[in-house]
């Protein structure tokens, strides 16, 4: 059964009679299983042309659908469910529904672009993941990702300065997403690094954060990078059909 | 590329090593200065955009990137080094988007002249990685003479992640054939440690993904990941995992000790730059090449194996 088809066979899809003999014939039980009839008429049409708008998804026409990209996925490998291929058809065809079940994992993709790699039709389809987890944001179906608040924030940081601080990010990005900062985990590797006691490094860390790194006559850089970003974002948000700020 | 001219090229460190990757920074700068190459850093600098910015729109990523080319180009170089994988990545991809892509060029160009300077033009200045660097500078057969202090009997897994060598359209010069770089088996790395003496194992995931886009935003996902990575590694027979990329080698590093806390998983397998081994190959100390700035300790270990 192709992999687009496997909504079929769905549990709630299926029926089964308990008690059921045809022709003299008893097929109670599994013996008697169907896939109930279906009939789809909620098309979106409008989704793969909004998708496409988006940056990342401009080559979604061009895929034929031969599973490279899945074959190859890094999170596909973790979690079957994750099915770029899947999700490019169901976007083609207008399936919004089928394709809002997997809402809250379509953000996941690492950008490893193995898919990229491997797709024989230049879909990139590391760029349509990306597409549509913003489109899914855009449209209100799922609130920003803990991706997103990351990007943010660290684009927010290169824009403001010319460059990032590490821990400034990080530690904002905590806070942004309402986690403690401290985790078991970095609380661990802390201690670590401070019992080794490398001096020199950590005051230089320590220095980051207080006169943070920054990028010389950056103002105007700056002010045109703002500026653009402020287009981009109206454009995207008008080619999804989308009101107001982000 | 000739060697003769890489003697002395531009240098892009990046943000990441002026922070977690600063163990990178010192033992590349060590290295250059014992094999008598000459770095010079680009004046005044951005980040590239990373790879996050690229997610708020990837133009934005091409003017970042762009900038720093045009830097080098005014400082009146046609090469810029860049060890960190994500910087070689996106430099690349600026070089390969404003030579094909006319919307780019226009984006640039009118961020740039707001800005206030030119616009960088595609083809005066070829970015390369550290490996490049070495590999072509000086070659296999010159650092092994210059070997003081050999990694014989130490085996390495050569990890060289995603973006040095994905998608292939943005590296042309790869997949030339022999002496080139491979984007399905790169080897550089493998070629300069083997010629500094260690004793490389045969690893399939030396092109998996560590997961370090969303090394904090997917925590889970990526210590899943990182795991399979050094699982694999220790499997294969590896005492040291060799990296390339400051994302990449913190990633491990960092799921490494998570995947301990978290999941009860413990590993034992050692996570070094590649300039890190090649520095005390060639007879630097550990503490020259930053060992006691990485997040994981291995000093135990290598003075074990005689190094440092």
């Amino acid at each position: 059964m192709p992999i687009h088809e496997k909504s079929l066979i769905r549990k709630e899809n299926l029926v089964e009679n308990e008690n059921l003999v045809i022709d003299g014939v008893d097929v109670s039980g599994h013996w008697s299983t169907f896939i109930t009839g279906r009939s789809l008429t909620d098309y979106n049409e409008a989704m793969e042309e909004e998708i496409a708008a988006l940056p990342g998804g401009e080559n979604i026409h061009r895929c034929w659908q031969c599973g490279s990209c899945t074959n190859a996925c890094t999170v596909n490998a973790v979690n079957p469910e994750f099915n770029p291929r899947y999700w490019i058809y169901l976007i083609r065809l207008g399936m919004e529904e089928e394709l809002l079940r997997d809402k809250d994992i379509i953000w996941q993709c690492v950008s490893c672009n193995k898919c990229t790699y491997a797709c024989p039709r230049d879909v990139a389809p590391e760029g349509v993941m990306k597409a549509t987890a913003h489109w899914l944001e855009l449209k209100g179906h799922t609130p920003k990702s803990p991706s997103t608040e990351f990007d943010e924030e660290f684009s927010g940081q290169v824009i403001k300065t010319g460059k990032i601080e590490e821990s400034r990010v990080i530690m904002n990005f905590f806070r942004r997403t309402e986690q403690p900062l401290a985790q078991p985990w970095l609380v661990a590797l802390i201690k670590g690094l401070a019992f080794r006691f490398p001096v020199f490094y950590l005051m230089r860390m320590g220095m980051a954060v207080v006169r943070r790194p920054r990028t010389r006559n950056w103002a105007k850089s700056r002010r045109a990078i703002n500026e653009y970003v402020q287009e981009v974002e109206a454009a995207n948000r008008a080619a999804v059909g989308a009101k107001g700020g982000h | 590329m000739d060697g003769s001219d890489l003697k002395k090229v531009a240098y892009y460190p990046g943000c990441a090593l002026e922070g977690t990757g600063h163990a990178y920074n010192r033992s590349t700068k060590a290295v250059g200065k014992s094999l008598g190459l000459e770095l010079v850093e680009l004046e005044n600098w951005n980040c590239c955009g990373a790879m996050e910015v690229k997610n708020v729109d990837p133009k934005i990523q091409t003017y970042l990137s762009a900038r720093n080319l045009s830097i080098a180009e005014d400082m009146g170089f046609d090469k810029v080094m860049a060890p960190c994988n994500g910087c070689y990545h996106n430099l690349k991809k600026a070089e390969y988007d404003l030579a094909n892509d006319p919307k780019s060029v226009e984006v640039n160009e009118r961020i740039s002249a707001k800005a206030g300077h030119d616009a960088y033009k595609p083809g005066k200045v070829e970015t390369i990685h550290a490996l490049d660097w070495i590999k072509k500078a000086v070659g296999e057969e010159e650092l092994a003479k210059r070997v003081q202090n050999s990694l014989k009997g130490i085996k390495v897994a050569n990890y060289y992640g995603c973006m040095y060598t994905r998608p292939r359209h943005i590296f042309p010069e790869k997949d030339k054939g022999p002496g080139t770089e491979s984007t399905a088996k790169p080897h550089f790395m493998d070629d300069i440690l083997a010629a500094a003496g260690a004793e490389n194992v045969e690893f399939p995931l030396k092109t998996a993904c560590c997961g370090g886009a969303h090394s904090l935003s997917d925590s889970d996902m990526s210590t899943k990941l990182v795991l399979n990575i050094i699982e694999t590694a220790e499997a294969c027979g590896a005492e040291v995992i060799a990296t390339e990329c400051p994302t990449c080698h913190t990633g491990l590093e960092m799921h490494q000790v998570r995947a301990e806390k978290v999941l009860g998983r413990k590993t034992n397998v050692k996570i070094l730059y590649f300039t890190q081994l090649l520095g005390m190959a060639l007879g630097l100390s550990a503490s020259k090449v930053g060992v006691q700035e990485n997040l994981s300790d291995s000093r135990a270990f290598l003075k074990e194996k005689g190094l440092g």
